[in-house]
């Protein structure tokens, strides 16, 4: 019995699905790549498949956690591509007019010019979306698009280099033997928790997306705390910005961060975070991410064709959606515990598939959307 | 008169739901070229009428019949095209398409899979011309206002109507709420397409809340209680109080024995007072003096603007006319934050779209009101949260009494004592409570007034809105009477004021 109960409240744990997708998709690895889960050190250094998913995550999580309380208040942002594009783009072309490139003082000159861009775009974001009351969607799609031009401008449409050693450290050095990009990870995604949970921001960001107008009602200053999640995102944006374009030492105002919102969006929907808002979870979007990029890495170690790269992550990502999905779950688990009690019958649990599988497909829809 | 054969009859029309009986053994008839009101308060059973008529929901007993022939409709297309047409308090059309295109979606005139577009306007035109209006069929309908967008879907409910029914054309014309959202202008034009059409032989059935316009426009009135027929009758042999008196049920001097007052506590000075504060389409200006520790009971049929008189006094809504004071100060009655500051709170009616956030937990929703006014920077200790949700769970009997339980899945009464309680932990000095007691239980409902009376006695006051003229009779000091978007009237109660006083107020909409 109470094993049973233990059972039931671990899978009802909100992060139960989310993590055992993550630990599938890495046990998967383990064939192709045996030692996959052993990490070594070299140089003082450590290395190891799981180090890499972690380093190579960190812009994606950064991101995510910044849209996830967008999302909450039943918002989304389609512009932080191009923020991680303007962000990088101004930092990495202020440090290159510079005499020394490694002078600490105009790095972080740089970085702080970088991040102010980010948070005018947040501002202009919030300002949209709150003050003129503009779809989200579209009021975003703004500087998704434009943003792109503008980090095409300050960077002349060429892809700027950049020789500092300061900076590489962000996206591209180590700290106590680990990457320092990890550091920046955990202080960001801390910042958040507290900043959401030890405050009461959490709980009036998901009454404004669980119910705009009773927020309304009950006095919430809905507009300021829709600016502020925009701006939040936008920050965590440009740090993201800042991390890619120093883990290559340059800024392509073209490439960077491209497709970055969609990938974020999906690692908020994977950690349990509804895009109708309401109800987030950092912990799961920060699951959700490093998912993401569990799968990218899967695909290049388990050796899926290139050509065919994006279908396989999209067949996972529909997989994982529909795992996620409670209907689902009851449909396909109740049609398998029918077929075990309808005894031998060899092929049956495959008859009550389809109709549960179509059904629940409907109803994952607006997940799958955003893959 | 002589009257001529009905033109739809119904007999005997019974309707059950799962655990309800929404109609029992209901007749109505309806005359060519008359305008029939059909009347009732909430739940007695008009809409149900309305789309047992119009086949949305299926016959359970009784018989439809329409020209003479039984007739029993599958769907409101079947219902269309024997010439039975419905427009609704919405308007269900599309802004963005032209008047023509509108009028003729889903039967555009076709040639060989072409729309016939010269066609299609030129019939447009014709059948806006011949219902008197001044409209241009090419423009797109969103640039005019709603309620001409009102009138083209009236047009095509008649278009469509005369199409489908090969000429024989539209015979009974349903008009469920047209005028709710309309001001006098727009309804004067409104009616004037109805006189129209009903001089043209069309049979109207026409729904509204405002008693004044049934006695403008209306020949014949049905009235419906709980699902069974209370009367039918001529408009001009029946007067208002009879009507009212049909409407919620009890005589006049049967209601005199129900009285029994509740000995009140003494009120203070004045707490709040609105002078002139009124939004139109709303409800027209009123003056209106809260004192401290006083509970004004608000009443009204539905539609009356009892709840449009309380979210001004919240700022739910903007004024555009009258100011506010409380405790002698003005207040910019712009935003609920406002009215929130000066201590006004308000339980709306709608529990579920305007009060809880269904997700979150009993905790949180208890919480919010106290959280949104400290701000989100000042996170209430978790102790002294942990205590006043203790507190008030138990003080007001929220059952499941687990501050963790999610507020969508608790029970009706359940869900408005948490209301309550979000409003209480702030300490309101005017606590607004719109008909906290729709859909509860019955105990819940006694304990919720039991409290209304204790809140009062410790010097809160309360406007108390209810659909039930007992329960306001008995636990206010001052009764307003609503009519029409009007406060007609404030009796201060007494031995002399009884339900019956309140009802003739309602009827005549004047202060005697």
């Amino acid at each position: 019995m109470t094993t049973t109960s233990r059972w039931r409240a671990l899978t009802h744990h909100h992060l139960f699905w989310p993590v055992a997708v993550l630990v599938v998709l890495l046990l998967v690895n383990v064939p192709f790549t045996p030692d996959f889960f052993s990490i070594k050190m070299t140089d003082g250094h450590l290395y190891g498949s799981l180090v890499s998913i972690v380093l190579f995550g960190s812009p994606l999580i950064l991101v995510a956690v910044g849209m996830t309380l967008v999302i909450a208040t039943g918002g989304i942002d389609l512009s932080v591509g191009a923020v991680v594009a303007i962000t990088g783009a101004l930092a990495c072309s202020y440090i290159s007019d510079q005499a020394d490139q490694s002078a600490l003082a105009g790095v972080l000159l740089a970085m702080g010019l970088g991040l102010l861009a980010a948070v005018v775009c947040g501002l202009w974001n919030g300002f949209l979306v709150a003050r003129m009351g503009i779809q989200p969607i579209i009021a975003t799609l703004i500087i998704m698009v434009a943003g792109r031009g503008v980090a095409q401008l300050i960077t002349d449409g060429q892809i700027i280099t950049i020789n500092s050693e300061p900076y590489k450290l962000i996206g591209g050095g180590y700290w106590l033997t680990l990457p320092f990009s990890i550091f920046v990870v955990a202080v960001v995604v801390a910042v958040t928790v507290v900043l959401t949970r030890r405050t009461a921001l959490g709980l009036l960001v998901e009454s404004v997306g669980g119910n705009a107008e009773a927020s309304r009602l009950v006095g919430i200053r809905s507009r300021r705390i829709k600016i502020m999640v925009y701006v939040f995102c936008a920050l965590c944006a440009g740090i993201a910005g800042l991390m890619i374009s120093s883990n290559t030492s340059a800024a392509d105002g073209n490439n960077a961060g491209l497709w970055i919102e969609l990938d974020a969006i999906l690692a908020v929907v994977i950690g349990g975070t509804s895009l109708l808002g309401g109800r987030f979870s950092i912990g799961g979007t920060v699951v959700g991410a490093l998912v993401i990029q569990t799968l990218t890495t899967t695909i290049y170690t388990i050796g899926v064709p290139t050509q065919t790269n994006l279908v396989f992550k999209a067949v996972v990502v529909i997989i994982v959606c529909l795992l996620q999905s409670p209907k689902f779950r009851a449909k396909v688990f109740s049609a398998r515990l029918g077929a075990k009690s309808g005894a031998q019958g060899g092929g049956s649990p495959s008859a009550p598939a389809p109709a549960g599988t179509t059904a629940a497909a409907t109803e994952a829809a607006p997940k799958m959307e955003v893959s | 008169m002589a009257e001529p054969q009905p033109v739809l009859q119904m007999t005997g029309i019974v309707k059950e739901f799962p655990g309800v009986r929404a109609l029992s053994g209901v007749d109505f008839r309806l005359f060519p070229g008359e305008i029939h009101a059909l009347l009732g308060e909430n739940g007695a059973g008009k809409s149900t009428l309305i789309k047992v008529l119009t086949g949305v929901h299926s016959l359970d007993g009784g018989t439809i019949t329409l020209d003479g022939e039984s007739v029993r409709f599958a769907s409101p297309l079947q219902a269309q095209q024997a010439g039975i047409s419905t427009v609704y308090q919405e308007v269900n059309l599309c802004p963005n398409l032209s008047v023509a295109e509108n009028i003729f979606i889903g039967r555009e005139p076709t040639r060989a899979g072409r729309i016939q577009w010269k066609r299609m306007r030129r019939e447009a035109a014709e059948l806006v011309d011949r219902l008197g209006l001044d409209i241009d069929v090419t423009a797109p309908l969103s640039s005019y206002p709603l309620a001409v967008q009102q009138l083209v879907a009236i047009v095509r409910s008649v278009g469509t109507g005369d199409s489908v029914s090969g000429g024989s054309g539209t015979k009974v014309l349903i008009l469920d709420e047209p005028t709710s959202s309309l001001d006098r202008g727009e309804v004067l034009e409104l009616f004037s397409l109805m006189r129209r059409l009903k001089e043209q032989g069309v049979a109207i059935l026409f729904v509204s809340h405002f008693l004044d316009q049934i006695y403008e426009v209306c020949d014949r009135m049905t009235v419906l209680r709980n699902g069974t027929l209370v009367g039918e009758h001529m408009v001009r042999d029946l007067d208002q109080v009879g009507l009212v008196q049909l409407m919620i049920g009890k005589a006049l001097d049967q209601l005199e024995e129900l009285h029994d007052h509740q000995l009140h506590s003494d009120v203070g000075e004045t707490l709040l007072k609105a002078e002139a504060l009124g939004r139109a389409g709303g409800i027209a200006p009123f003056d209106l003096e809260v004192k401290k520790g006083e509970v004004i009971g608000l009443a009204g049929l539905l539609g009356s603007g009892r709840t449009e008189l309380a979210r001004l006094l919240f700022g739910a809504d903007q004024p555009d006319s009258g100011t506010v004071s409380i405790g002698g100060k003005q207040v910019s009655m712009n935003a609920p934050n406002d009215a929130i500051g000066a201590g006004v709170a308000f339980c709306s009616e709608n529990r579920k779209t305007e009060g809880l956030v269904p997700d979150l937990t009993v905790r949180e929703n208890i919480i919010l009101a106290l959280q949104a006014a400290r701000g989100w920077t000042r996170p209430i200790p978790a102790s002294q949260r942990d205590e006043l949700v203790a507190k008030y769970i138990k003080a007001l009997d929220i059952r499941p009494a687990n501050p963790e339980a999610r507020v969508g899945q608790l029970s009706g009464g359940n869900q408005q004592k948490v209301l309550l309680a979000r409003w209480l932990i702030t300490q309101p000095k005017l606590l607004i409570l719109d008909e906290p007691t729709r859909g509860i239980d019955i105990g819940a409902k006694a304990e919720i007034q039991k409290l209304v009376v204790s809140l009062s006695e410790d010097g809160m006051s309360v406007l108390y809105i209810a659909a039930e003229l007992e329960e306001v009779l008995r636990l206010s000091h001052t009764i307003g009477v609503l009519r029409d978007r009007r406060l007609v009237a404030q009796l201060t109660n007494g031995p002399e004021i009884t339900t019956s006083r309140i009802l003739e107020t309602i009827a005549s909409g004047e202060h005697q």
